[in-house]
């Protein structure tokens, strides 16, 4: 009955055909991609078709997106990692409108597969590798080399810094993955408490206010880390990309 | 210049009224550039944002020594795999994974200097 971890079972809607021994199937997953990215260009296009000098609601919400994450990218990267607005705006917008719709009940959330956000923090990670070659060449590798170490501990720490780079990936995926993993269990483990509270006569009931309450204030947090793991999210993405523009530090 | 000519009175408005519209765009981006220092102050003091929480603090912090300690890990393990070196390639790895672990949550707090995560930016 309560099962916590049901909610995130990846149901197959209709097979598209499979590649090699893998069948690519249409999900609930896709669905709710779809769902968040139609979600955000109707944003969009929506609040940018008045274009009036004094915005609207809609307008205000489009404005206050952009010159949230725009405030973001040149406090990190500065003004030239405007270059790379598109991006960090896109991932921002898909995984706050995810994380979102995956907060109303009987929604799926997508963040909740590490999968997903791996895909996203590895788009970031080969973007930083591609553009920071393709950009200072083989200066990039002074990333990993930090100034005034002495020589004879150079290797050591050069192959710390390698190792460190490489860990980036992971920590920012799955930092994303387990907020919304954890949130989601927790809620529903409080939630499946008041039916089974319920269960046991009147003072069940009485006693199941308790968990009531804590669901109440757990959603309330939700929301808070739903938002605040997105902008955590284009943070460490700004932060990751001004190494690929700035690679000696 | 033939001043009595029409249309060379005309091309030299356009060129007035272009020379206008120039600076007029000139003092806007001056105005834009003014603002502009004044807003990131304000998200400066909003940046503690992604600290706000201790809990999220709290879980950044382990996922980036988590993350070190487990890469460090796949490529020992791999290593040994691959060149049949095992143990050895796990021990060295698992611990020099879980120094850059150490390294990575020392920069995400910021008390090491450094690229990564928390580091103020140089600029």
């Amino acid at each position: 009955m309560a099962d916590p971890i049901h909610q995130f079972q990846v149901i197959e809607y209709f097979s598209l055909g499979k590649i090699g021994p893998v069948n690519f199937a249409f999900t609930n997953s896709a669905l709710y991609m779809g769902v968040a990215v139609g979600l955000t260009a109707a944003l969009m296009l929506g609040a940018t078709a008045g274009r009036q000098l004094v915005p609207g609601r809609m307008q205000s919400i489009a404005e206050l997106a952009y010159e949230f994450v725009a405030d973001t990218i040149r406090n990190t990267i500065g003004e030239g990692g405007m270059q790379f607005f598109p991006l960090v705006f896109s991932l921002f917008m898909f995984i706050l409108i995810s994380n979102m719709v995956g907060l109303i009940p009987y929604n799926f959330t997508i963040a909740s597969h590490i999968i997903v956000t791996a895909a996203l923090a590895l788009l970031v990670f080969i973007t930083v590798l591609v553009y920071g070659f393709w950009k200072n060449g083989l200066h990039f590798f002074n990333l990993f080399v930090p100034k005034g170490i002495p020589i004879y501990l150079l290797p050591l720490v050069v192959f710390i810094e390698v190792l460190s780079f490489l860990s980036r990936p992971i920590s920012h995926s799955v930092r994303l993955f387990a907020n919304m993993l954890a949130g989601h269990i927790t809620l529903k483990v409080f939630a499946g408490f008041v039916t089974m509270l319920g269960g046991l006569g009147f003072l069940g009931w009485l006693g199941a206010t308790l968990p009531l309450a804590l669901t109440v204030a757990l959603t309330a947090l939700e929301l808070l880390v739903a938002f605040l793991q997105a902008y955590v999210f284009t943070i460490l993405t700004c932060i990751y990309l001004n190494d690929a523009l700035h690679p000696g530090h | 210049m033939a001043d009595n000519a029409p249309d060379s009175n005309d091309l030299e408005k356009r060129r007035a009224d272009e020379a206008a519209l120039s600076a007029r765009l000139r003092r806007l981006g001056d105005q834009l550039g003014q603002q502009r220092p004044r807003e990131p102050s304000e998200t400066h003091r909003g940046q503690p944002v992604a600290d706000a929480s201790g809990y999220a603090r709290g879980f950044r912090l382990s996922s980036e020594l988590v993350a070190g300690v487990l890469v460090g890990a796949g490529i020992g393990w791999a290593l040994d795999h691959v060149l049949g070196i095992s143990p050895w390639g796990l021990i060295v790895f698992l611990l020099l994974g879980f120094v850059a672990g150490v390294v990575n949550v020392m920069r995400a707090a910021g008390v090491a200097s450094g690229s990564d995560p928390g580091a103020p930016p140089e600029h």
